[in-house]
């Protein structure tokens, strides 16, 4: 502690970010699970909706690298989901309070909570990535596309934590973390996650997914399997991970200012 | 009073208790209710469209499709949210107090198990009528309707004895994701979003085995007005039903010991 207050922004942010990366660590539970279930989720979705490909018009003949783009979502919610747990646990047990006594920023606060999220989400896409080649998913877009696929990866996570980190300042509870996690899923049930918007049958379904953000991060990243370099696909997805990132973390600055004041 | 009688009046007090529970407390009812609808709307409303894909031959429609597999999943979790509120009732010392008191304790799982049967009936109705508003299509007689109800309850009774034996042996909260993740896997090991002939990979040689697969297709068949499978159905949930009997008593038995 006393190395983290005497330290300059960088390094306050390093050993806070080293502190939440530690603490996913050595609790396996919190990196397994998260990893284990989309790639779970994806091996039965690529052999169950697999007759989906022969549906004319469908964007690919393999549904594997079209749905190889859900388990990145999934990943990105599940470390929002973690990082706005551990942030709720250090209200609850007081080591906000304590790090408020320090001179370390709120910004510093901020971004060190959200390096474990960042870090969290950076194993699993590169992990969801090797596995989902490794089980023949082909990268259109070639080895740069990969590289980008893991950043557009990233921003979304930064995204999602960023909403789980305003959650868990405002709420102060890990119920509260938790109570959000459904909606998330509604979100990603309810786009194109699993079906191309242009097949779905059903209008008002086809009507919400397009209104979703949550569809176009995935026909971001699923743009770079399938299709190779798509602009206007990858614009939409950086431009709305951007936006949420933005609006979140200003309000999680809000919310930590008001939570600090009231300590 | 015979030992029938004090089983009979144990198994309905647990019942009534746990069935006034579910529903005077919206937290224990609402996911029982809510996670089959969302599914239902998400996976009848979004993947529709492959009911266009060669091959698929279920006549009645999709949404009737899935709502054959939203009755088989939400009656098994049913049954695993039952065992959520068994370890409760461990973890705030409930269930302990039950024990001393009651005469004959293979009551208290059975009064478990009608609680979710009566939950598992209730959510099936909101379902249907769901179902019905967005024009599913129900091809089966009000006898089919019986029978796809009657595997519903036998489904809701396994998985409530599944999840029994291990809140009883656990004796917690944090067993959830053991009572939940077996079940759910299981459910999506069988031919959940087209006919098993559709199915491709290596989850096609499992959902040939998997016991959830008949019950899906007798569900189905049931729906369509064509029932079938029926025998191997029920020597499956029978097969199940005897295995989850033995490991709930195992259960209890763990439960008596811990005291």
């Amino acid at each position: 502690m006393t190395a983290l207050v005497h330290s300059a922004w960088p390094a306050q942010v390093g050993l806070l970010s080293g502190r939440a990366i530690k603490r996913i660590l050595r609790n396996p539970a919190q990196m397994i699970f998260p990893i284990a279930f989309p790639l779970v989720l994806l091996a039965v979705n690529a052999a169950g909706l697999d007759a989906a490909t022969r549906l004319p018009g469908f964007p690919t003949a393999s549904y594997l690298d079209f749905a190889l783009a859900v388990p990145f979502m999934q990943g990105a919610l599940f470390a929002a989901l973690n990082g706005g747990q551990d942030l709720a646990r250090d209200i609850e047990g007081g080591f906000l309070d304590r790090l408020a006594m320090t001179p370390i920023g709120g910004a510093a606060l901020l971004a060190g909570q959200l390096g474990g999220a960042l870090f969290m989400g950076l194993v699993s896409a590169i992990l969801y990535l090797v596995v989902g080649i490794a089980f023949g998913a082909g990268i259109a877009s070639g080895a740069g596309g990969a590289l980008v696929l893991v950043l557009l990866a990233l921003a979304i996570s930064f995204a999602f934590a960023c909403f789980g980190t305003f959650v868990a300042l405002r709420a102060g509870t890990g119920e509260a973390v938790q109570g959000f996690f459904p909606l998330f899923f509604v979100l990603l049930f309810l786009s194109s996650a699993f079906f191309p918007r242009d097949l779905i049958e059903q209008e008002w379904f086809r009507i919400i997914a397009t209104y979703n953000p949550v569809s176009y991060m995935v026909e971001g990243i699923r743009s770079l399997v399938i299709s190779g370099w798509d602009g206007q696909a990858l614009a939409q997805a950086f431009a709305i991970a951007a936006i949420a990132t933005v609006g979140f973390l200003a309000l999680s600055a809000r919310a930590l200012r008001t939570r600090l004041v009231r300590t | 009073m015979s030992a029938l009688a004090r089983t009979r009046s144990v198994a309905l007090a647990v019942a009534w208790r746990s069935i006034h529970n579910a529903f005077s407390n919206k937290a224990i009812l609402l996911p029982s209710l809510l996670f089959p609808l969302f599914f239902f709307i998400a996976f009848a409303g979004g993947l529709s469209g492959i009911r266009n894909a060669p091959d698929f031959d279920y006549r009645s429609g999709y949404t009737t499709f899935q709502f054959a597999f939203i009755c088989i999943q939400a009656s098994a979790f049913g049954g695993v949210f039952t065992g959520f509120a068994i370890a409760a009732d461990f973890e705030f010392g409930f269930a302990r107090r039950l024990l001393l008191a009651a005469p004959n304790r293979a009551g208290i799982v059975i009064g478990y198990m009608l609680s979710a049967m009566v939950r598992a009936v209730f959510v099936l109705t909101v379902v249907f009528c769901a179902g019905l508003v967005s024009g599913m299509r129900v091809d089966g007689s009000l006898g089919h309707l019986l029978g796809l109800l009657a595997l519903a309850l036998a489904v809701s009774a396994t998985a409530t004895l599944w999840a029994a034996g291990i809140a009883m042996r656990l004796r917690t909260m944090q067993a959830g994701p053991v009572m939940q993740m077996p079940v759910f896997i299981a459910l999506f090991l069988a031919p959940v979003f087209v006919p098993l002939h559709l199915v491709a990979g290596w989850v096609h040689d499992v959902a040939r085995y998997n016991p959830f697969t008949a019950l899906l297709e007798a569900a189905r068949g049931f729906m369509a007005g064509e029932p079938t499978k029926i025998g191997l159905s029920a020597a499956c949930l029978a097969a199940l039903f005897a295995l989850t009997v033995l490991w709930a008593r195992g259960g209890l038995r763990s439960a008596e010991r811990a005291g």
